[in-house]
């Protein structure tokens, strides 16, 4: 009876991606827990889900916020009973419009890490008990290619970005012996808020459906062989299963 | 006697000693915490609890106005929340002088600052100011208001105090514990790493670590309360697995071996799942699923030290704590460590 899939946990999942990858995994049968820091929105795509048929749970919360990734963590274990996959997904692009560095202040920095970085860093921690004391699992980083090119006016969420692919190369050396697979993945220019706010003028027809974005994303997380803990893969290589 | 000291503020297993004691070799010696893999052996079996500490003291206003501390004593479990309400006053003041809290009883509400209540189901027979309450939401509910309003139980010995951060253990997750489970702070993931790769296996089970005092003598001297746990099947079938290879059962904290002898004495058998245990371990009882403890130092008289009696005989006990005492070890949460463990003596020379 507990042959279930491991249950999962995505944050920032009440838009865009985040939302796309719930459904999808709550579609294969994973207990998903949607964690996002307003209300409303993720009421409705958890309700989304339950009508599908999917199990489905809306977390409250704010990984900018250090105190809140045990609060995450507390309550998703009690939802659940244990997170089996975990996918950093919540970000934030900092002050808009994008301000080049020289007109990045250092509190604008510091909040975008602590979104970005220091937040997946700490809830993984938090979860830590559930995965690497034999259980195993997979915690997946969602990355950007703002994490390897250098975009001007990109600064901020290209820096964190950059750490995140570098945090989930660390994690992975030092969990891979307990059983656990750390990746990250770069989801590629999407349509979604995230992108209309960072590039308002861009035509969204020509930016992928978050959608299929997530089913390549599920592709790969089958896929050990070609993405083994540690890897930093990008989503638009990989073959959407029908 | 001696006066013991108790550690000041957090430390690290670096900074952790470990005082050993070998029930089967009848010797004891201090080593460094770091040390304990080297004391175990391959084919040993090591028990956790991976229960994370909640932030488990609220601010509260009684029926009639004035505040007090809501300290949660077990969390949890079919039985609701029981709960210790506590005058007046602050961390740095020794429980138990701290002021009677108002005597309040069933139906009588305990607000929080935000006007959040929760309802006094009953008042235990054990003490007055022990209540069971009803928070009216479930238990995910119940938990964002202890992390929104709560912060971690102090302790009035320390300089400082603790942050939520600062008491739980490396791998605490499941959120039953109102104190931290801290006979687990020898086991950060370095020597966690460090027992696998030397074929030591580990097992996780969840125990509802309770209130370890509550400002009222009577009713300390009736803890541990009741406590609830949860036994995976992994980790019954890696005990069976550990005493087929004639391995050892090392618990990790006395609420572990509350866990593993409470449900084998209550189904004549480590059976598993979830429950609730009222055992209380002394000298004189026989543990029939544990072979050794990991725990802190305690000094005797306390709860604590009566489990650690049930491992070894009074006068080795005795005499190890003395040499401890000498030794300056450090009691307490963040204090030092003691392993009882039948054999553990051969290992003695290259740990020492």
């Amino acid at each position: 009876m507990q042959d279930l899939l491991p249950a999962a946990l995505v944050t920032g999942a009440s838009r865009g991606l985040g939302r796309a990858l719930a459904r999808r995994l709550a579609h294969r049968g994973h207990p998903v827990v949607l964690v996002a820091r307003t209300p409303e929105p993720l009421d409705e795509a958890v309700q989304e889900i339950r009508a599908q048929g999917g199990t489905a749970h809306a977390l409250v919360g704010d990984l900018g916020r250090p105190a809140h990734a045990r609060a995450i963590a507390a309550q998703a274990t009690t939802l659940v009973s244990r997170i089996g996959l975990l996918v950093h997904n919540a970000s934030t692009l900092g002050p808009l419009p994008m301000p080049p560095l020289a007109d990045t202040t250092p509190e604008d920095l510091a909040e975008v890490l602590e979104v970005n970085l220091l937040g997946p860093f700490r809830l993984t921690r938090a979860l830590l008990g559930g995965l690497a004391l034999g259980q195993g699992g997979t915690v997946l980083h969602i990355s950007s290619d703002a994490a390897v090119e250098a975009y001007p006016g990109w600064g901020a969420y290209s820096v964190s970005k950059a750490a995140l692919d570098h945090l989930s190369r660390v994690w992975a050396s030092e969990l891979h012996e307990a059983g656990v697979r750390v990746l990250s993945v770069d989801p590629g220019e999407m349509n979604t808020r995230m992108h209309a706010d960072a590039l308002p003028e861009a035509d969204p027809a020509a930016l992928a459906d978050p959608d299929e974005v997530a089913a390549q994303i599920l592709a790969i997380l089958d896929d050990p062989a070609r993405a083994p803990a540690g890897a930093r893969v990008v989503a638009a290589q990989w073959e959407a299963r029908a | 006697m001696n006066a013991w000291t108790a550690a000041d503020s957090p430390r690290g297993v670096d900074q952790q000693r470990l005082l050993v004691i070998d029930p089967k070799g009848s010797c004891s010696w201090s080593t460094m915490a770091r040390k304990l893999p080297q004391l175990l052996d391959p084919g040993d079996l090591v028990v956790v609890n991976d229960a994370a500490t909640v932030p488990a003291s609220l601010p509260v206003h009684s029926p009639g106005g004035r505040s007090h501390e809501l300290r949660l004593a077990t969390t949890g479990g079919p039985a609701g929340w029981w709960a210790v309400l506590m005058g007046k006053g602050d961390w740095r003041q020794p429980t138990e002088q701290r002021p009677a809290p108002d005597l309040i009883g069933a139906g009588d509400q305990l607000a929080l600052p935000d006007g959040t209540y929760a309802t006094v189901v009953e008042r235990s027979p054990r003490s007055p100011r022990l209540v069971s309450l009803d928070w009216g939401r479930p238990d995910p509910a119940v938990l964002r208001l202890l992390y929104a309003h709560g912060r971690p139980i102090q302790y009035s010995y320390l300089r400082r105090d603790l942050q939520i951060e600062e008491v739980q253990t490396s791998f605490g997750v499941r959120p039953w514990a109102v104190e931290m489970p801290s006979a687990s702070r020898p086991l950060d993931w370095v020597a966690l790493a460090a027992l696998r790769q030397r074929g030591i296996e580990l097992a996780t089970l969840t125990h509802a670590a309770g209130l370890s005092a509550t400002g009222d003598d009577a009713l300390d001297a009736q803890l541990p309360l009741p406590e609830r746990y949860r036994i995976p099947t992994a980790t019954v079938t890696a005990v069976a697995r550990t005493r087929a290879r004639g391995g050892r059962v090392l618990a990790v904290g006395t609420t572990v071996v509350r866990a593993l002898e409470g449900d084998a004495a209550q189904h004549g058998q480590l059976r598993g799942g979830e429950g609730q245990t009222s055992l209380i371990i002394g000298e004189g009882f026989t543990p029939r699923v544990v072979d050794g403890l990991l725990s802190g130092v305690h000094e005797p008289g306390t709860s604590h030290h009566r489990v650690v009696s049930a491992f070894a005989p009074a006068d080795l006990v005795d005499h190890a704590l003395q040499q401890a005492a000498h030794a300056r070890m450090l009691v307490h949460e963040f204090g030092d460590a003691t392993l009882v463990l039948p054999g553990v003596a051969q290992h003695g020379r290259i740990a020492a």
